[in-house]
């Protein structure tokens, strides 16, 4: 989401003032005011959800950012498909947890405040000797390759219980040591503050590498890594940089949450389950914007915290939404906004105000019916001892009556018509906008 | 002397086919050649060969002297050599602007780092300013290499490959599937870029073939069976009965 | 090790390595076809088993182990037909993707309907017992009849592919889809039967596997992983070079299990003293079948260095 004005000044001679190119006069007044505000709603959150489920969640929406930033660095930058990102996340947890418990038992002087930074090198390491091997290959082998390497290493957690504690994981205190200005990091929003000033720099820094030659060159390999052979580039070369790059920042995403949890297991932080985790909801959040992972950092913990907590078939629930999006919006709740961003900007966004609501509430009809079936089978088969009484959403289900079910298939089938409705106008009147969008659009270039 | 490029007795199989039977080629610096042949002759496969996206089975590539049969196309385009492809093959989810940039960037000692910002390297900046001037673009310098015309493409392709002012330039089938006035335009737009540079092109168009190159190499068959200037050739016999057949080429010839 | 143990563990491996096979056979088919890695393959595994669970208990094992691969195939071509065929245009991301939503999906309706917990899907009684006992130790006819149908199964699908017309048009469609429309064939029909072919066929392999082995939510994920190491050992898209790879893992896997040497018993046989004290003890006393469950990994590292195109690999991808 680059919104760019350029000033170019011509060189009038040599040794003149340097041109400008794609700078902004006299600052950037956009990029200025958005990190600004990114700054400030990390300030603020735990402020306003005071709760200590809110306080949980925004810490791992915290770290998990950084996470999802750093696979898309992969995926969405460079195209590379890993199955395995979990491996540098949880060996960065494995390598900052053992610092942490070195430096409180007096061996190590690495301050709480450092211990990320230390996790990421552990990331980078692992990520510099499986990744020469990985990057060798791209597309779907690459995407082998790194399942294999991801299922290698959390094989290998059982084999060497010293290192990765067995099936207790290791734990550790991250009270130890001198104070930092006063701060402990033992109540829960000095740990929230801790990983969001982490956050906020790392995800700058991950910003800034997308406009580096190397960011750039990552691109172009996505695109055509055949070409980019042929202006002088190694490709493999530039793979292996940036896979080197995800996996410091992984590192640090996962130190982080070796310090906000104090314990790291590794059947649940290195296995295929985690990596398709970051997969899929970096991916749902949209991969193809920068700040399309950082939506799904936080889908991730809304499913993984409150969704799990509401309805048993949250993975359901899940799973099927990935899929949708996979087939009717690939780039992601990211390109929807963005869409809708495009159209408002051409100032033709009130037609479809109308059309929202209709279809937010065909799609709300429709995943209640949905949902109380849902809900209603897995009562049956998994609470049967309980009774046949299913609570939802405030109202009790009677499985074993007729009624229910009947209820909530015409509740599906009505939803499902009026969505069908509101769809067939809507993409009419999508259609139209985006004619116009695009004649305005080659009108502005002949002007 | 030492030629620009020079192909020593080059040999290519796939299996028991023999594509490229010995090809012996001694180009001087600054010259234009056309390659030209029938199709299947194996024009494409010697570009191949030369660019380094195929190894040879024998023989020789030499650039200025020095061998760069087998090496990676990298390693070749770092040495000076450049190449664009028949079928356009840019970045297409960049911009014009970005794509140019990127060739540039390893020709101007960036490499991979990334400690640097792109907006700040103002010397690659200039130059691909400069460049998109050359191949007439401006007007579509923040468009997606997607979204522009098959013949901006095509621009944009030579744009790429001539970015890191390598000093031989093979052009694959430059104007490929244009008009007329496009290609006439193209043929100047190609004069005009490569001022000062070796240039070996691949073309099927008569007429751009005697109005821009300097010699013409015809390859028939993996051979190349003349070697010499355009009225040369036109009145070598093994070529008019291989190739030509002079009243098409007379008739393409008389239209440009 | 004496001659007992090599030919019953050579046995035991070549049964489950064809299962192996049976596996990644279909997965190469759908991969060397339409260009996707089917990662909800082992699901169709899955229901396979599931299905043939249910049906032994209404119409018997030997009606369900046809009917339960047919089932798996409508599954199979119908998610094509709506999901697969969709994304196709994406590109190849979002179609390994589209399998990669589908494989959760299947787990959980799988666990929903069938519970989350081990299911007793038994031998029938012409299955149970040893085919033969060898010095001492019995083959079980389970394991031979899953050799039986796997060559059953390879041979008809080569003569499939190779004696009939469909076939001749699969394999045309394997490498030029496009021209092959042009000439007036069917091919998103086609697409779709071979996807539905290779799901039947992991289905099937799930009817004799499940039984065999365990039935349960988790024989997905286990077997997932090690098929597309066979898939990459053996060469993307190499239907030779899986079955030969299937062959290698599935029998060095089970002769590794049954070993219990480490590196310290073998340096101890040499009379180097190997105590708690000695470096690296954590790794030198691994023994060979706690380290079996990482080999066929281990393999996949190995093979991509040294020899990157797969043992029989055709295609660079």
């Amino acid at each position: 989401m680059n919104t760019v004005t350029t000033t170019t000044t011509p060189n009038a001679a040599a040794g003149k003032a340097p041109t400008q190119y794609y700078r902004f006069k006299p600052l950037n007044i956009g990029r200025i005011l958005i990190w600004s505000f990114f700054a400030l709603l990390l300030i603020v959150a735990p402020m306003i959800f005071t709760s200590s489920l809110a306080l949980t969640m925004l810490s791992q929406i915290g770290y998990l950012i950084i996470i999802c930033l750093s696979y898309n660095m992969l995926l969405g930058q460079g195209g590379m498909l890993s199955f395995g990102h979990a491996v540098y996340v949880g060996l960065g947890s494995f390598i900052a947890i053992h610092a942490m418990n070195l430096a409180s038992a007096g061996k190590l002087p690495i301050p709480l405040v450092l211990i990320p930074l230390v996790g990421g090198l552990g990331g980078m390491f692992f990520a510099v000797v499986f990744g020469y091997v990985s990057t060798k290959k791209s597309g779907t082998t690459f995407a082998m390759i790194t399942l294999g390497l991801g299922e290698l290493v959390a094989a290998m957690a059982l084999m060497f219980p010293s290192f990765f504690g067995g099936e207790g994981g290791i734990t550790t205190n991250r009270v130890y040591g001198a104070s930092f200005f006063g701060l402990n990091f033992g109540p829960q929003n000095q740990v929230y503050y801790l990983i969001a000033v982490y956050c906020f720099i790392c995800t700058g820094l991950m910003f800034a590498f997308t406009g580096t030659p190397l960011g750039r060159m990552l691109n172009a390999v996505r695109d055509n890594p055949e070409r980019v052979e042929f202006i002088g580039y190694n490709t493999q070369r530039v793979r292996y940089y940036a896979f080197i790059i995800a996996g410091f920042f992984a590192g640090i995403g996962g130190g982080l949450a070796a310090i906000n949890f104090e314990i790291v297991n590794a059947a649940d932080s290195l296995n295929g389950l985690r990596s398709g985790s970051y997969l899929l909801f970096t991916f749902l959040g949209g991969a193809t914007f920068f700040f399309g992972p950082i939506i799904g950092a936080a889908l991730l913990v809304f499913a993984l915290v409150l969704l799990s907590e509401l309805s048993k078939a949250w993975l359901l629930y899940v799973g099927l939404v990935f899929l949708l999006m996979v087939m009717f919006a690939p780039g992601g709740v990211a390109s929807l906004i963005m869409m809708n961003v495009r159209v408002a900007l051409f100032g033709k966004i009130k037609r479809f105000y109308l059309l929202y609501v209709g279809l937010f509430i065909g799609s709300a009809i429709m995943l209640a019916g949905a949902a109380a079936i849902v809900e209603m089978i897995y009562h049956m088969q998994l609470n049967a001892a309980l009774g046949p009484m299913v609570p939802f959403a405030g109202l009790q289900l009677d499985t074993s009556s007729a009624t229910a079910w009947i209820v909530a298939v015409a509740l599906l089938a009505v939803g499902l018509g009026v969505f069908e409705v509101v769809r067939r106008r809507f993409a009419k009147v999508w259609g139209h906008a985006q004619e116009e969008i695009e004649a305005e659009i080659k009108r502005r270039e002949t002007a | 002397m030492t030629y620009s490029l020079e192909l020593r007795n080059l040999r290519k199989s796939f299996g028991k086919t023999d594509i490229i039977r010995g090809v012996d080629l001694a180009v001087t610096a600054g010259e234009r050649i056309a390659i030209i042949g029938p199709n299947g002759a194996g024009k494409s496969t010697l570009f191949n060969l030369i660019s380094g996206r195929l190894t040879p089975s024998s023989g020789e590539v030499l650039l200025n002297g020095q061998r760069i049969d087998g090496m990676k196309p990298y390693e070749i385009n770092r040495m000076g050599l450049s190449r664009s492809f028949q079928i356009t093959n840019i970045f297409p989810k960049l911009t014009v602007f970005e794509n140019l940039r990127c060739g540039v960037l390893w020709s101007l000692g960036y490499k991979y780092t990334f400690l640097r910002f792109l907006s700040n390297l103002d010397d690659a900046n200039e130059r691909t300013e400069e460049l998109i001037r050359q191949i007439g673009l401006e007007k579509k310098r923040d468009v997606h290499a997607v979204n522009l015309t098959y013949a901006e493409q095509r621009a944009l392709e030579i744009g790429v490959t001539i970015a890191g002012g390598a000093s031989v330039i093979l052009l694959d089938e430059p104007t490929a599937g244009m008009s007329k006035t496009e290609t006439s335009h193209f043929i100047a737009l190609i004069k005009h870029v490569t001022v000062g540079k070796t240039l070996l092109t691949v073309e099927h168009d008569m007429g751009v073939v005697f109005g821009l190159a300097d010699k013409i190499a015809v390859v028939v068959y993996g051979e190349v069976i003349a070697f010499d200037t355009p009225a040369a050739v036109r009145a070598n016999a093994r070529v008019q009965e291989a190739y030509l057949g002079s009243a098409v080429a007379d008739a393409q010839g008389a239209g440009h | 090790m004496n001659v007992e143990f090599f030919v019953i563990s050579l046995l035991n491996g070549v049964s489950y390595g064809l299962l192996l096979f049976m596996l990644s056979s279909g997965l190469t088919l759908i991969f060397s076809m339409m260009g996707v890695l089917n990662f909800a393959h082992a699901s169709f595994y899955m229901l396979g088993a599931y299905f043939a669970y249910t049906l032994s208990g209404v119409v018997g094992f030997w009606p369900a182990l046809f009917i339960a691969p047919v089932l798996v195939f409508a599954m199979g071509a119908a998610f094509e037909r709506y999901c697969l065929r969709r994304v196709h245009k994406f590109g190849h991301v979002p179609e390994l993707l589209v399998t990669f939503g589908l494989s959760y999906l299947i787990l959980e309706v799988v666990q929903l309907v069938w519970g989350r917990s081990t299911v007793p899907y038994g031998l029938p009684s012409a299955l149970q017992g040893p085919l033969f006992t060898l010095y001492g130790t019995q083959f079980p006819k389970s394991r031979s009849f899953i050799m039986l149908v796997a060559v059953l199964m390879l041979v008809s699908v080569w003569l499939l592919l190779t004696r009939t017309r469909i076939g001749l048009v699969i394999q045309a469609a394997l490498k030029h889809p496009e021209m092959v429309e042009a000439l007036g064939h069917n091919v998103p029909r086609v697409f779709m039967l071979v996807f539905g072919g290779g799901a039947a066929l992991a289905g099937l392999a799930g009817v004799v596997g499940g039984n065999t082995y365990v039935t349960e939510p988790a024989m997905a994920a286990s077997v997932g992983s090690i098929i597309f190491v066979v898939v990459v050992v053996g060469g993307m898209g190499s239907l030779a070079g899986a079955f030969l790879a299937s062959l290698i893992i599935g029998v060095v896997q089970t002769f590794a299990v049954a070993m219990d040497q480490s590196l310290a018993t073998g340096l101890q046989a040499f009379g180097v003293a190997v105590t708690d004290q000695t470096f690296g003890y954590e790794l030198l006393k691994l023994t060979i079948s706690q380290v079996a469950p990482i080999l066929p990994y281990l393999f996949l590292v190995l093979i991509l260095i040294f020899r990157p195109k797969g043992l029989l690999g055709t295609r660079e991808d």
